[in-house]
C-alpha cells in the first residue's frame, strides 16, 4: 500500500481527520471513509454527474479529485441539504414534482441545483435545462427535473420575499 | 475501477515541479485540474508512478493585461476565465469558448494550461489559441521558451513539451472593439466533445472592409488548423453572403480529418463547410452591430 497521508476535511460543518492513500477520490473517501453514502458514483470518469458535490462552494465531480487535493476545504454533500430533518425547498420540490424515480443521479442534481439556484434564482427554463444537462438522468425524461428546479426556484424566492418582509 | 498506487508530490513552486520532472521523467505526469488525466487514471488507460501535482503553486493563477496581451497563469481554472469581465471585454472569444467545455463542474475545475497541455485538437482552448496567434510561454531547467499555436501542438494529444518542462503562461491578443468573433461547435448534445468546431475573428479596416480573418478549425485534422486560404479570401474585401460561403468551401478543403466512432471523414469535412459559414455569419453579425 502507498504511504498515506492524513488531511483535514470539513464536510456539511464538521470537522474530519482522516489518512488516506493518494489514489483515494474524493467520491470513495465521502462514501467509505465518511460513511457518507448520500454521493453516488455512476461511472468513475466525470461523464455522468451523480457524485457532484460543493467543494469552497463550487460544483465539481467528486470522482475527478483525488481526497488529498481536498486537504483543508469545506465541502457540502447532499446530506447537508435538510436540516434538523426538514427537507430543503428544493428537495421539496423534487419530492412534489416527482424529479426523482430510482434516485441514483439525484444527489448529483440536488447539489446542482443548490449551486445554481444561488447564484441564478430567477433562471430560464432553458438556462435549467442546460445546467441540469451536465447530470446524467435515466428515469425522468428531465421533464420532472427542471419542473422541480423552477419549482424550487419559486419557493426560495417565495420564502426569501416573506422573510424580507418580517 | 479505481486508479493503481501512485507516489504523490504537490510542490509549491514552478522551480520544484521542474526539479520532481527532471528526477522522474517519463514515470511521472502533472496533475493540474485532473478532468482528463483522473479519468484515465481511474481507467487504468493511465498509470503514472509518480503524480505531481501543481494545485498548490499559487504564482501560476493570474489574468492580467499587458500591453495590450492578456497574460493568463496555466494553472486558472476555466471557469474563472469564462466569467472575467477582462476577458469577456478584452478577449470575448476566449470566454465563448470556454463556454462550449462540458459541464460547469468540469470548468470549476479543468485549467487553462491543462487543456493547452492534453492538446486535444477537437477541444475549445486549443482551437481558439490557434486563432488567435496565441503564445504559450513554457518553464524547464534550460530556461524559458515562449510558442506560438502552430509550435506548440504537434499532433493528437501530443504537444512540443520537453519531458521536464511546465507551460506556465497563455498570452493571447486583446481584439480590437469592432472586431467581429464567434467561436461556434457541433456536438450532439450540449456538453458533449466537439465533433467540429469553428473559431473566427474578422479584424476590420477602413471603409467597411475586412482587414484580415482567421479561421481556426477543430475535430478535422491531429491539431487545431488554420483555414488560409479561406482567410486570404478576406483580406481587403467588404464581407458578403457570397465570401463566407466560398470561405465554408475553403475551409472544407483545409481539413483533413479521420473517420471515428462520432463521425466519418467525408462528415466532418462537410461540417467543417457548414460550421466555418456559420461562424463566419455570427461574427459578421457582430460587426454589423457594433458589438
Amino acid at each position: 500500500m502507498a504511504e498515506q497521508r492524513r488531511i483535514k476535511v470539513k464536510v456539511n460543518g464538521l470537522e474530519y481527520e482522516r489518512a488516506v492513500e493518494p489514489r483515494r477520490h474524493l467520491a470513495d473517501f465521502l462514501r467509505e471513509d465518511l460513511e457518507l453514502l448520500g454521493t453516488h458514483i455512476g461511472c468513475e470518469h466525470g461523464i455522468c454527474g451523480s457524485c457532484t458535490v460543493l467543494l469552497n462552494g463550487e460544483p465539481i465531480r467528486s470522482c475527478l479529485v483525488f481526497a488529498i487535493q481536498a486537504h483543508g476545504a469545506e465541502i457540502m454533500t447532499v446530506e447537508g441539504l435538510s436540516k434538523d430533518g426538514k427537507l430543503n425547498p428544493i428537495q421539496e420540490a423534487f419530492q412534489e414534482h416527482h424529479g426523482l424515480q430510482c434516485g441514483f443521479c439525484t444527489p448529483g442534481m440536488l447539489m446542482v441545483a443548490y449551486y445554481f439556484l444561488n447564484e441564478n434564482p430567477n433562471p430560464t427554463v432553458e438556462e435549467v435545462r442546460q445546467v441540469m444537462s451536465g447530470v446524467l438522468c435515466r428515469c425522468t425524461g428531465y421533464k420532472q427535473v427542471i419542473d422541480s428546479v423552477m419549482a424550487a426556484a419559486a419557493k426560495l424566492k417565495k420564502s426569501r420575499e416573506e422573510g424580507a418582509g418580517t | 475501477m479505481k486508479p493503481g498506487t501512485f507516489e504523490y508530490f504537490d510542490p509549491r513552486t514552478v522551480q520544484e515541479a521542474i526539479e520532481l520532472l527532471e528526477r522522474y521523467g517519463d514515470e511521472a505526469k502533472i496533475l493540474a485540474g485532473g478532468q482528463s488525466l483522473i479519468p484515465m487514471m481511474n481507467f487504468r488507460v493511465a498509470r503514472p508512478k509518480v503524480l505531481i501535482d501543481i494545485n498548490q503553486i499559487k504564482e501560476l493563477v493570474y489574468i492580467r493585461e499587458e500591453e495590450g496581451e492578456l497574460a493568463i497563469g496555466s494553472l486558472t481554472r476555466q471557469r474563472t476565465v469564462e466569467v472575467s469581465p477582462l476577458v469577456q471585454e478584452r478577449c470575448p472569444v476566449l470566454a465563448e469558448a470556454i463556454s462550449y467545455i462540458g459541464h460547469l463542474p468540469i470548468r470549476f475545475r479543468g485549467t487553462i494550461g491543462g487543456s493547452l497541455v492534453h492538446a486535444d485538437p477537437s477541444a475549445e482552448i486549443p482551437i481558439t489559441i490557434c486563432g488567435l496567434d496565441g503564445k504559450m510561454k513554457v518553464t524547464g531547467p534550460s530556461g524559458e521558451r515562449v510558442l506560438r499555436a502552430d509550435e506548440f501542438f504537434l499532433t493528437y494529444l501530443t504537444s512540443s513539451l520537453e519531458l521536464s518542462e511546465v507551460l506556465v503562461e497563455l498570452r493571447v491578443p486583446t481584439l480590437p472593439s469592432n472586431t467581429g468573433w464567434s467561436f461556434v461547435e457541433f456536438s450532439r448534445r450540449y456538453g458533449d466533445f466537439g465533433i467540429v468546431a469553428v473559431a473566427c475573428l474578422l479584424f476590420m479596416g477602413d471603409k467597411g472592409r475586412c482587414r484580415k480573418a482567421s479561421i481556426a478549425l477543430g475535430g478535422v485534422a491531429p491539431t487545431p488548423i488554420r483555414a488560409a486560404e479561406a482567410e486570404k479570401l478576406f483580406a481587403g474585401q467588404v464581407i458578403t453572403e457570397s465570401l463566407i460561403d466560398e470561405a465554408g468551401i475553403k475551409a472544407a478543403q483545409a481539413a483533413d480529418p479521420e473517420s471515428d466512432y462520432h463521425a466519418s471523414a467525408e462528415y466532418r469535412k462537410d461540417m467543417a463547410k457548414v460550421f466555418t459559414r456559420r461562424g463566419l455569419r455570427e461574427a459578421w453579425n457582430k460587426v454589423k452591430e457594433g458589438k
